[in-house]
């Protein structure tokens, strides 16, 4: 299984810097050292909500609520910065995390105590946060003038050519490779998500470790918030909307099963760099920007046709010998019948 | 969640007795829906002067009316199984190219022939996906919704398409005492087109649901997918065919939207899938598939029409409704969970 990934990134590699080299064959400069950090830092927030939905992802749940998390939590930070200028903004990031976890555990909440199916949850909860950050802000704008320099500039501060906001894409990347690989509820994830049954009788609580893929997710989408308002500085209700569709889309490009238990950290970046270099490259080679959600549409319904050829070839078994004796798979008629 | 569930209600609870069909009627889901529809519509008489004007009820019917005929075919599919998040995009998709139809200078049946046309290849596409290949709808849907809308998007980029044929907007606009056949009793002369569709689609959808061995392989598809398909049920070609509804029901949504409002922008209909989801879901229909009514998604159209309705007249803001619509959706999954397990705790 670890070979079939391991080829996954290599082939999203190659076909990265493919893309990059035909893009800086008809704009030269595209393919600068300054020009690819730029890239990276644009891509940091899609990088970053990529590695929570993930986590979602392999529990064979999804969230739908991400960019409205964002919204929200980002216009609460953007409130509070501009109301109250002298909160020090090391206590304003913790602040976006903790709302973002909160958000994140109401979902989480409804998947694993009561049973909602999390799309439908997450659904809902779409409109709930956006909804209510308009009833928070009363539909008002925070605009660049209202929030402090400190606010707006730390995440753009450069550091090594490469801005601040970057390197806490790298930072968040770094931390979740480690939980993901390193941790008890790194191995969780992928046990409720590949056989959820056999993680129960292995000891995996599956809910309880959704649970805490949907609070990490959000967490990650309230970081995302502060990240996006001083990124673009200004913070309205409808900032991101229809992003949860980009994070869905990186993940499902990188790799990582929408049945849940298949995935890596490396998978569902190069996913995000993927698209993150199409739409960078969007404008450099003279195409509308409005081309941009028919391309990730595309490019979403290609890479699950791909995993799923993959995933049938191979199979999801990390048992050979059990697969061997099992007589004929639970699949086979369903093929069948497709074919 | 699929293993606590299924770890909780192991032990199967036999009654002793059937309940008598009075009872089944006081206790039915649906029987809940009309009343609450009969509580706001009261609730919204005593809280608006101007609510029960019938010109305005009528036009309070154009609040769901598009909707649901989206949310009847969505009731299938998920009763199936399975769902399709890129309705809205179809609609949005189908309305552009009728723009760009009636830009060139197609006339009404020409419009009405590309919308249902261009919704029907929406639906195939989806079904082939899904059915043929057999891709988790889900995902495939969002990949869909995502290329449908941006599609729109490509074309019509900050623009939007006027222009229609005055004819085309009866579809939208029209009221059946435009026709001469139409009996002019009164109160009669403020049925709209729409309204008449509206019935014409719950009546048929019900009888294909509830009457034919169509209906019955959706719920058995929906119930056990596996079972069916040893049972003989042609279970993809089922879905596919299922897909391909929903597909036309959301261009013939997109005729009579794009007819209503006479402009196309490619933000058109935005977030409707969610509200026709809702509106199956309020109906009873289990989101896991197997169970559902086409009656209950009738009332719960007519409920959602009437809350969205009534909280206009109070005059709040979409968006806000927006909340209530989530707090429903959201309601009405969790409540009849939470009561069958203080239930069965009571019981135990």
């Amino acid at each position: 299984m670890s070979r079939i990934l391991k080829y996954r990134e290599l082939l999203l590699v190659a076909i990265i810097i493919v893309l990059i080299a035909a893009f800086s064959y008809r704009a030269p400069g595209y393919a600068s050292p300054k020009s690819l950090a730029n890239i990276f830092n644009d891509t940091s927030i899609l990088i970053i909500l990529a590695l929570g939905q993930m986590a979602v992802i392999m529990t064979k749940s999804i969230d739908l609520s991400v960019a409205a998390n964002l919204s929200f939590t980002g216009m609460a930070v953007a409130m509070l910065n501009a109301a109250y200028p002298g909160i020090p903004l090391p206590l304003l990031i913790l602040t976006a995390l903790a709302i973002g976890a909160i958000l994140g555990a109401i979902n989480g909440f409804m998947v694993w105590k009561i049973g909602i199916p999390a799309i439908v949850a997450t659904l809902g909860t779409l409109t709930i946060y956006r909804g209510t950050a308009f009833v928070l802000s009363g539909g008002a704008w925070v605009n660049q003038t209202q929030m402090t320099p400190v606010f707006l500039n730390t995440p753009r501060m450069p550091v090594l050519g490469l801005p601040l906001l970057g390197w806490t894409a790298i930072l968040v990347i770094a931390i979740v490779s480690v939980v993901f690989t390193r941790t008890i509820f790194g191995r969780s994830l992928y046990a409720s998500g590949g056989n959820p049954t056999a993680a129960l009788y292995a000891g995996v609580d599956v809910g309880r470790t959704k649970f805490f893929a949907f609070v990490l997710s959000g967490a990650l989408a309230g970081l995302c918030g502060y990240l996006w308002v001083s990124r673009y500085a200004v913070a309205y209700v409808d900032i991101a909307a229809g992003f949860e569709l980009d994070t869905v889309a990186a993940c499902v490009i990188g790799g990582i099963s929408t049945l849940g238990g298949i995935g890596s950290v490396g998978g569902a970046v190069l996913g995000a760099l993927f698209l993150g270099v199409i739409k960078n490259a969007l404008p450099v080679i003279n195409i509308s920007p409005f081309w941009q959600m028919a391309i990730s549409g595309l490019v979403i319904i290609i890479a699950v046709l791909f995993n799923a050829r993959q995933e049938r070839r191979k199979g999801r078994l990390i048992l050979r010998d059990a697969a061997k004796r099992r007589p004929s798979r639970i699949e086979a008629p369903v093929e069948g019948a497709a074919a | 969640m699929s293993i606590m569930t299924a770890d909780k209600q192991s032990v199967r609870h036999i009654p002793d007795r059937l309940s008598t069909p009075i009872g089944r009627l006081l206790g039915s889901w649906e029987t809940l829906l009309a009343a609450v529809a009969i509580a706001i519509f009261i609730a919204n008489s005593l809280a608006s002067p101007h609510f029960l004007d019938p010109w305005n009820l009528s036009d309070a019917t154009y609040n769901f009316t598009e909707k649901a005929m989206i949310a009847f075919a969505m009731t299938l599919l998920i009763i199936s199984g399975e769902i399709d998040l890129s309705v809205a995009a179809i609609i949005a998709l189908a309305s552009t190219a009728m723009g760009a139809a009636a830009q060139a200078g197609f006339q009404t049946p020409a419009l009405v022939g590309i919308g249902l046309g261009v919704g029907l290849l929406c639906g195939a596409f989806n079904g082939l996906l899904v059915a043929r290949i057999g891709l988790p709808s889900i995902v495939v849907t969002i990949g869909t919704m995502s290329l449908f809308r941006g599609i729109a998007q490509i074309v019509l980029g900050d623009q939007a398409y006027g222009g229609y044929p005055p004819s085309f907007a009866w579809f939208g606009q029209g009221y059946m005492s435009d026709f001469s056949w139409w009996p002019t009793l009164p109160g009669f002369e403020v049925v709209t087109f729409e309204m008449i569709a509206f019935v014409l689609f719950a009546v048929v959808f019900g009888i294909l649901l509830h009457r034919t061995t169509f209906g019955r392989w959706i719920y058995a598809i929906g119930n056990n997918a596996f079972a069916a398909q040893f049972s003989g049920i042609p279970v993809q070609r089922t879905k596919f065919i299922l897909f391909l509804m929903t597909g036309l029901m959301s261009g013939f949504a997109a005729v009579c939207l794009t007819s209503r409002l006479g402009s196309t922008r490619h933000t058109i209909a935005a977030g409707w899938e969610l509200e026709a989801i809702t509106m199956a879901v309020l109906g009873g229909v289990s989101i896991l598939g197997g169970s559902g009514t086409i009656l209950g998604v009738v009332l719960a159209a007519v409920v959602m029409g009437l809350v969205t309705f009534g909280l206009g007249l109070l005059n709040v803001p979409g968006i806000v409704m927006s909340i209530f619509i989530g707090l429903l959706l959201i309601l009405v999954i969790a409540l009849p969970i939470v009561f069958r397990r203080i239930r069965s705790r009571a019981s135990a």
